[in-house]
Order: structure tokens, then C-alpha cells, then sequence
């Protein structure tokens, strides 16, 4: 029903927009306001942000009578929703330097809601049988010797590290040409693919480089050695073509829309306070995984049992 | 459901009549040799002048100009005349269609949607259709996927209802006006050729995510068809009749409107099915751009490989084209049972008899059932229909599959790897580009004549200028490899089809369903059982390509006269003797054709592969979406993409016109 209106608003916006113009936003739906409102969060491609977002839907359905809009989207791609109306707010952000530069400072459509708790860990790992067996390899500098064991079909000859999804945050290809190692990036495609590759290196003692990050549920269950590189400095990563250093810590943070955050209420307040930590996290995406739960009752779950947690997130006097 | 079989990328619809191209005076000894020529020449050059694959520039000026342009619109969407009285309008005017569309079909809820469609199948086409519709449309509530099909159905809806506005119009002009035709069919080529998902990165940045971008695209990839099948059945107008009605003093505008349109009915009917066709395989893979709908369903399964959940959505797909398409089959068989000397096969012999009939269906009927679907819509009824999943047991499966047949299909992606894939592709990114298009000039003046070389080398070196030479040759040689592996399959199982009905029979359903699916579907079981590699891609598009080849190759068989068939068996032919010399000789026409459809099929494939590993241009295009350092990138590669398409198509269509027919 919700979109009769919409429409009715936008063929209203068509005709008044007559002279002026339109602006991208146009036609758009409305911002969220007061209660009953829609909230519209994307998704992005990996399990620990699903946590996020289906705690946080949960809470704002069956706490706050919100409705909430999922919606599949890459890091990137969200952000352009903030401009145009179809995202109010991003639960899980790593970093974005330059898309808080475009968004917030120089577009102003975009805020930040503050950190989410978690901390985000980026880095190269093998299984935990090959640190054993081969000691040295946790250095980058002797990646190189090991070049041969990564070896694959689609490594052209050269060693093997296995990305993520392309959407991901990485810097591993700028990183293998300015470390000069003889080793090819492949991209996996998902999280999911990624994970596959690893249990499958720990459970055949396989050989595997690959791409992994923290919070992740996958460390609770079996052992994974991060490989050092070259240490992290502050602006050592600032041109993404240069870059020759390890990844930094993430405080990883929320960000909404400017509309959601002057008009979203009490949805907004919940999402701004929203703070939890990585085993909480963790503990949702093994439930969402690994459990068989669908989103709403891996939130339930959780909701049920930490409520001194997510207490303080809901704003007074609703 | 005869009418899906035109393969989604179909450049051939305007070249299969035409005869032998000169040429043949030469006579098959010199060009032999001329062939014979060039292999040498080639094989010396590349030994002499082959180079070390030094990696594309990351930093190409093609792809800062392309990233520039991207600044550019960012800064100015709000500000620059041409957004804010142009692009932002058509933006919006598409929203407000979308949204429209898609509160009519959410606010009649389930009842009242599954009514008004069985209505709406009755009145066009008869009580059978109409069964179907309904059973269809409970099947989404069931798969427990209505929202996600109502989105969908919202979204083809707008695509086709726009399509058929700009494609009917131009297409009729392309019939009558002679150089409308002659202008849009190269341009109609290109966009045929052109893989989905080569336009998603164009289409965000003029007109953002969402639905609107969603539409627009779908719409470029269906409107094609609109156009290309209104014009063919403008120009098939029989001449006497328009002769007739012109001698009786009809202005021009009476002879459109009261002759050809009417005339052209079955024609017009078939292209509606088949951009309705088209739109719903693209309207999934929009999905990409946050359009709603069961492509995001197909996306998140394929991001968890959770190939069960990708089956529900997929067959909700199948599901959704199989009525539409029958609806349309069935609206067209039933108007066309009127016309005079329609050369439509539906056409019934009692021809005014079936007009009238039809007619009097119409008035008698459309009245009451409409007014009962109304009242069904109206009526607060809630449906609680059974739920049922296929995901649990096709998941099982693949499990049971991953486990056992693990070393299997390891061996296999391996094998195909270091023995086929590797080896060529080390030998196209080795080979100097000047080389390789001074290769693809002179092959494509033997085989296609000058036109055709001359647009396939500029293609060719339009690749190094896009600063992608390496990153189109390592997806050449993935493109070539599962060509081949497509016109193997293909050809085995169009011989099969061919010789055996009962078989036939078999698989017909089976090619329709597998040719409504969109591409990226075929995705997932390929990574269930290769993980990501290049091998994944070619699996995926051997499946998703083959079908149209087996089609045209048992067609081509069938083709071949009885009388000569019996001539050669009377002679003493063995089958394998009938099959190499005299069947597929004689089906050359059809072969050609199959890999001419096949190998434009196996690049868009491939190129979507680039979401599972598959790398070079399909990997570009993807990260060119995601990451904004690479959009400059990925554009170039979309148009890479594209230039690949042109340089396959042409050389094979040369080659299929050339060697075309021998009749």
C-alpha cells in the first residue's frame, strides 16, 4: 500500500519538478519519520555484517515497530544509496577513507553513527599445519621460497593468494607487485568460497594463502597463522597503488544517511548506540552458518540471551 | 514453446537467407591454399616476434579518462542541465512507471493477482493458459517466493510495456523507411551482442542503483528483439494485399493501420514473447544493481554457494517465463487465427470461423471474468497455501556430490587446465597485438570478406587501446575453449536428437527450460563442483550455451531432405558413413550458425564468471562495480567486452554467410 502513496508523491514531484529540474534524489522514497517508519539497511556480502544488520532489524521490528527493508548490496554501491534514498544506514563500515571524503564531507549525504565495537583484523593467513611444518613461512620475506607450494590451475605458474569477494577491501594486489612476490591474486568471489577453501586446506592439509579478516566465526573453530607484512604506519596505504604495508586495525563504524539521521528517531538513535564485540558477533554468524538459522531467529537467539547488552541501545521513552 | 528458442544473443536474424557470397569461382583449392598460407605466415611471426606477457598497465589513459567521466557525473548529477532536465527525468518517469506497476500488482494481493492473471490468460488465450497462469502463480506463493516474483513481474512489466513503445514504432519505421533500417541494424547488431553484463556499470552511473537503472537496462537488452521481429513482420506484409488496398485509394496511413499492422498481427505477438523473454532474463541479473526481485535471491545463494535456495528461486523463474511465454503463444494463436495468409504455422484452417469464435470469446467472457476477478481481489481473503522447498534435498545432493566426486572433478578442471586452457592462453598473451590483429584482418578477409576483416581488426586493435590487450586474450582463450566444448556437446546431442525422436521429445522441455534461465543461474552448480576457477566459467557456459547449438544442429539434420538420405542409404551407407558424409555436410549452414550463436552465448557466460574466479575482463567489470578506485577500468572492460563480441561475431558470421548453405 505504502507505494500507492509513493507513487502518488512522485507523480506530484514529476509535475512540480516541471521548471527546475530534477535532482537524483527525486521520486525517491521518503526519509523514515517517527515511529512506524521504514528503515532501509543494506547488506553487504559477508556474515559477520549480517549479524549486525539482523540483530539490529530484529530489535527495530519487534522492539521499536519499525519495518525494515534489506537490501543485498556491495560496500561501495551502498553508499551511493545513501544519495539517492534507497539505503538509510550501512551497520558494518571498514574503513572508506575516500567514500567518507565523497558522502560525508564534500556530498553531505551521509553521517556517521559511530563505531560499531568491533574491531576489524585484515590480513594473509595458511593453515595452522603449515606454520608447523614450515616455521619461517609467517614472514612475507619467505613467501617467496614457498611460492611453489600455492601452486594452482589458476595461478599461471606463479603461488596462489586467494581473495575474497572483488568488492572487498584489499590491497593485495598493489601488495604482491610492490613486495615483488612471485605470487598471483585469485579472486574466490565470496566469503563463502573463501571458507570452503580454508576448511578444505586445514581438513587435507592442502597448501593455502589466502585473505581473511576479523571478527570471524571460523577462528572459534579451527587455527589459521597470519603471514607478517612489511608493519603498518599511518599513511603508509594512501595511495592505493603504492601501497607496500600491512593493513591497519579497523575501528569498524556505522554510517546513515543525512535524512535518516535528522528524521529517523528513535530507529536512528537505536542504530547509533548500537556497540557490541566480536565474540557477540561471532556468536550470531556461527547461529546464522552453522546452526541452520534464518536471520530472525539467529537475532531472536541472541536478543533473548544478552538483553543487559542491547538494553542501553534502545533510546529512552520508546 | 516453440517461441523462447531464439537464443537470448541472436545476431543471426537478419542473415540466415542469404545465399553463398561470391568467392566460390576461386574455386576450394586456392583459398585452401591461401589458408594453408597463413598458417605458416602466422606460426613464423609468432615465433619471431613473440613477447612475455607483460601485464596490462593498471594505470592505462584509457581507464583514468573513463574514471575522469565518473568524476565528472558525480560532481555535476545535481547541477548539469543535462541531469537535471534529461537523464534525471527519465529516471524518474521510469520510477514512477516501476512503482506503479508494482503497488497495481502488490495491491491486489495474492487472490486477486492470482485471479486477475488467470483472467487475463483466459481472455487471450483460452481456459488452457489460463490453468497454467494459476497454477503458476500459487507455485510462487508456495516456493515461498511471492514478493520476490511480484517484484520481478513489476520489472518486466515496465521493461516490456516501454520496449514494446520504442521497438514497435521503430521497427515499423526500420520496414518502411530505408534508411532508418540501414542505420539501426549495425547499431541493433552491437546491442545484440552485447553481454548483460557489460551495460550494469554505464547504466549506475547515469542513473544510479535501484529500479530505474534496472529497467533501462533490461530495456536496451530486449528492445533489439522488439524492433528486429516488428520489422520482419512489417516487411513480410504480402505485397497484393498492400498493391489491393493502395488501388482502392487507401492513404498511407490507412494501408499501416488497417493493413500491414493487422497483417503483421502474429508477428507483432511473437515479438512481445520474445522481449518478454529477454527482460526476464535480465531483469534477474539486475540484481547486481539493487534491483529487487528473485535475482537478489540468486545472488545471495550464490555468494553463500547455497545452491539449494538458488534452485527454489530458479525455478520460480522458470516458473514465471513458462507462463508468460504460453499466455502470449496462446494470445497470438488466437489472433492470428483471423488474418488472412498469415504465414504464421499456428494459423487454423477455419480462419474467419476462428476470428469470429475468437471474437465472441472475447466480448461474451472478458466481461464476467473480469468482474469476477475483481471481487476476488476485493474480497479480504488470505490464502495459506503449503509451503515447499527444494533447497534441503538439492543441497543434500550437492553435498553428496562435493564429497565423492571431489578428486573427480578436481582431475577434470585440472586436465582441462594445463592441457587446453594454459597452453593457449599463454599463447595469445604472448603473441604481439599488432600481430594478432594483423591475424584476425587476414583471417577474416579469407573467410568473411573485407567489410567484416576490416570491422573484426579494428575490434582487434580497439582492445590494446583500451590498455586490456592481456586481459582479452587470457578471456579469448577461456571463450574458445568452451566454444569448442559447446560444439562438441552440442553436436553430440543434436546428432542424438536428430536420430532418435523418442529422445527429442525428451530434452525439448528440458531446452526450454534451460534457455529461460538467466546466465548467472548456471553459476551456481558449476561452483559446487570446480570451486572458483577459469574451468567453473567454462562449465557454466557450455551449460548455459549448449542448448541453442543442440537446437539448430538437429534442425540442420532433420533438414536434410529424405530423398537424399534414402539415396545414400540405398547405396549402402553405414549410419556413421550417412552421418559424416551426407548429414552433417549438408547441415553445414546450420553447424556454422550454431557456432556463430554459440561462441557470442559462451562470451557473455564467461564474462559473468568473472563473480566466481573466472579473472581477466569479467573480474574487471565486476570490481569496476564494487571498488571505485577500478571503475575507470571496469568500463573499458565492458567495452573490451563488447569489442570481443564484434571481433567473434563477425569472423563467424562471415564464416557461416560464406560457407553458408549449400543449396
Amino acid at each position: 500500500m505504502r507505494n500507492r502513496y509513493l507513487s502518488a508523491a512522485a507523480v506530484a514531484t514529476l509535475l512540480l519538478a516541471g521548471c527546475g529540474g530534477v535532482k537524483s534524489d527525486s521520486g525517491g522514497d521518503a526519509p523514515s519519520t517517527g515511529s512506524k517508519g521504514t528503515v532501509k539497511l543494506a547488506v553487504n556480502p559477508w556474515v559477520g555484517y549480517e549479524a549486525n544488520a539482523d540483530v539490529l532489524a530484529y530489535l527495530l521490528e519487534k522492539k521499536l515497530g519499525y519495518t525494515v527493508e534489506k537490501k543485498n548490496l556491495k560496500e561501495e554501491i551502498s553508499w551511493q544509496g545513501f544519495e539517492t534514498g534507497e539505503v538509510d544506514a550501512v551497520v558494518e563500515n571498514w574503513g572508506h577513507d575516500d567514500l567518507k571524503k565523497t558522502y560525508i564531507d564534500e556530498k553531505k549525504v551521509a553521517v556517521s553513527a559511530g563505531p560499531t565495537g568491533n574491531t576489524g583484523v585484515i590480513g594473509w593467513y595458511v593453515p595452522q599445519w603449515m606454520a608447523d611444518k614450515y616455521p619461517d613461512i609467517t614472514d612475507w620475506k619467505n613467501l617467496g621460497k614457498y611460492a611453489d607450494l600455492f601452486k594452482t590451475s589458476e595461478s599461471g605458474g606463479k603461488g596462489q593468494l586467494l581473495d575474497g569477494d572483488p568488492s572487498y577491501v584489499t590491497n593485495d594486489e598493489a601488495l604482491v607487485a610492490n613486495l615483488k612476490l612471485n605470487y598471483k591474486v585469485v579472486y574466490s568471489g565470496s566469503e563463502a568460497a573463501l571458507i570452503k577453501a580454508a576448511q578444505q586446506a586445514t581438513a587435507q592439509k592442502k597448501p593455502l594463502l589466502f585473505y581473511f579478516y576479523e571478527p570471524q566465526w571460523l577462528f572459534a573453530k579451527e587455527k589459521y597463522v597470519r603471514v607478517k607484512l612489511p608493519a603498518y604506519t599511518a599513511g603508509c596505504d594512501a595511495d592505493p597503488k603504492k601501497v607496500a604495508c600491512d593493513y591497519p586495525d579497523y575501528q569498524l563504524d556505522k554510517i546513515v544517511s543525512k535524512k535518516f539521521a535528522d528524521t529517523g528517531g528513535a530507529a536512528y538513535q537505536l542504530i547509533k548506540n548500537f556497540s557490541w564485540t566480536n565474540d557477540d558477533q561471532n556468536l550470531v554468524s556461527d547461529y546464522l552458518t552453522n546452526q541452520g538459522m534464518d536471520a530472525d531467529k539467529a537475532a531472536e537467539k541472541w536478543v533473548n540471551e544478552h538483553e543487559s547488552t542491547w538494553k542501553p541501545w534502545i533510546p529512552a521513552g520508546s | 514453446m516453440t517461441a523462447v528458442a531464439a537464443p537470448p544473443a541472436g545476431p543471426a536474424t537478419g542473415t540466415t537467407e542469404s545465399p553463398p557470397v561470391g568467392g566460390r569461382a576461386r574455386g576450394p583449392l586456392s583459398r585452401r591454399t591461401a589458408i594453408v598460407v597463413l598458417i605458416v605466415a602466422t606460426v613464423v611471426a609468432y615465433l619471431i616476434f613473440r613477447t612475455t606477457a607483460v601485464a596490462d598497465d593498471p594505470d592505462a589513459a584509457a581507464f583514468r579518462f573513463l574514471g575522469s567521466v565518473r568524476d565528472w557525473v558525480d560532481a555535476n548529477r545535481d547541477t548539469h542541465p543535462v541531469f537535471l532536465y534529461g537523464v534525471n527525468y527519465l529516471r524518474l518517469g521510469v520510477r514512477v512507471l516501476v512503482d506503479t506497476i508494482q503497488a497495481a500488482l502488490t495491491g491486489l494481493g495474492l487472490p486477486g493477482l492470482v485471479a486477475v492473471a488467470g483472467a487475463v490468460a483466459f481472455v487471450l488465450g483460452g481456459w488452457r493458459p489460463a490453468l497454467l497462469a494459476v497454477a503458476g502463480f500459487l507455485g510462487f506463493g508456495v516456493l515461498g517466493l511471492w514478493d520476490e516474483s511480484v517484484d520481478t513481474l513489476a520489472l518486466t512489466l515496465a521493461a516490456v510495456l516501454i520496449s514494446v513503445l520504442i521497438g514497435v514504432p521503430l521497427g515499423i519505421l526500420a520496414a518502411r523507411v530505408r534508411w532508418v533500417g540501414a542505420v539501426l541494424r549495425p547499431l541493433l547488431d552491437v546491442m545484440q551482442i552485447l553481454p548483460t553484463f557489460a551495460y550494469l556499470a554505464p547504466m549506475t552511473l547515469l542513473f544510479l542503483i535501484g529500479s530505474p537503472a534496472a529497467v533501462v537496462a533490461t530495456l536496451i537488452y530486449a528492445v533489439p528483439v522488439t524492433i528486429r521481429i516488428t520489422e520482419l513482420g512489417i516487411a513480410g506484409v504480402a505485397t497484393s494485399a498492400v498493391e489491393a488496398a493502395t488501388a482502392q485509394g487507401s492513404t498511407r496511413w490507412q494501408l499501416l493501420a488497417k493493413v500491414r499492422l493487422p497483417m503483421a498481427r502474429p508477428t507483432l505477438v511473437l515479438a512481445v514473447n520474445q522481449t518478454i523473454m529477454m527482460a526476464l532474463s535480465m531483469v534477474v541479473v539486475t540484481a547486481l544493481i539493487d534491483a529487487p526481485g528473485l535475482g537478489v535471491n540468486i545472488l545471495r545463494a550464490l555468494e553463500r554457494v547455497n545452491v539449494g535456495a538458488a534452485f527454489d528461486a530458479g525455478l520460480a523463474i522458470v516458473i514465471m517465463a513458462i507462463v508468460l511465454d504460453r499466455v502470449t503463444t496462446a494470445a497470438g494463436a488466437a489472433w492470428s487465427a483471423g488474418t488472412h495468409g498469415s504465414k504464421s504455422a499456428r494459423s487454423q484452417p477455419s480462419a474467419p470461423a476462428g476470428r469470429a469464435a475468437a471474437r465472441r470469446r472475447t466480448w461474451w467472457v472478458a466481461g464476467p471474468v473480469a468482474v469476477a476477478a475483481i471481487v476476488i481481489a476485493a474480497l479480504p481473503i488470505t490464502v495459506d497455501l503449503p509451503e515447499l522447498s527444494f533447497a534441503k534435498p538439492v543441497n543434500d545432493l550437492t553435498g553428496w556430490m562435493e564429497l565423492h566426486w571431489y578428486d573427480a572433478t578436481e582431475w577434470l578442471k585440472n586436465t582441462v587446465s594445463t592441457v587446453l586452457l594454459n597452453p593457449l592462453e599463454n599463447l595469445l598473451v604472448t603473441t604481439p597485438w599488432w600481430l594478432f590483429t594483423l591475424v584476425v584482418l587476414a583471417f577474416g578477409l579469407v573467410f568473411a570478406g573485407w567489410r567484416a576483416a576490416l570491422i573484426a581488426g579494428a575490434a582487434a586493435a580497439g582492445l590494446t587501446g583500451l590498455g586490456l590487450y592481456q586481459h582479452s586474450m587470457q578471456t579469448l582463450a577461456t571463450v574458445l575453449v568452451a566454444t569448442v566444448l559447446t560444439m562438441l556437446v552440442g553436436i553430440t546431442a543434436g546428432v542424438l536428437c536428430a536420430r532418435h525422436d523418442r529422445l527429442a521429445a525428451v530434452t525439448r522441455p528440458v531446452l526450454d527450460a534451460a534457455q529461460t534461465m538467466p546466465s548467472f543461474v548456471y553459476l551456481l552448480p558449476a561452483v559446487a563442483l570446480f570451486g572458483a576457477s577459469r574451468f567453473t566459467a567454462i562449465v557454466a557456459a557450455v551449460i548455459y550455451a549448449a542448448p541453442p547449438v543442440v537446437r539448430l544442429v538437429e534442425r540442420g539434420i532433420r533438414d536434410v531432405p529424405a530423398t537424399v538420405v534414402e539415396a545414400a542409404l540405398s547405396a549402402g551407407s553405414t549410419p556413421g558413413q550417412l552421418l559424416r558424409k551426407v548429414q552433417l555436410p549438408m547441415a553445414r549452414g546450420g553447424l556454422l550458425l550454431a557456432a556463430n550463436q554459440g561462441i557470442v552465448m559462451v562470451l557473455a557466460m564467461v564474462v559473468v564468471g568473472g563473480l566466481v574466479g573466472a579473472g581477466a575482463l569479467g573480474y574487471d567489470v565486476v570490481a569496476g562495480f564494487s571498488q571505485r578506485e577500478d571503475f575507470g577500468r571496469g568500463l573499458a572492460a565492458g567495452f573490451a567486452i563488447v569489442l570481443l563480441g564484434i571481433l567473434l561475431d563477425r569472423l563467424t558470421q562471415g564464416f557461416h554467410r560464406r560457407k553458408g548453405p549449400l543449396r
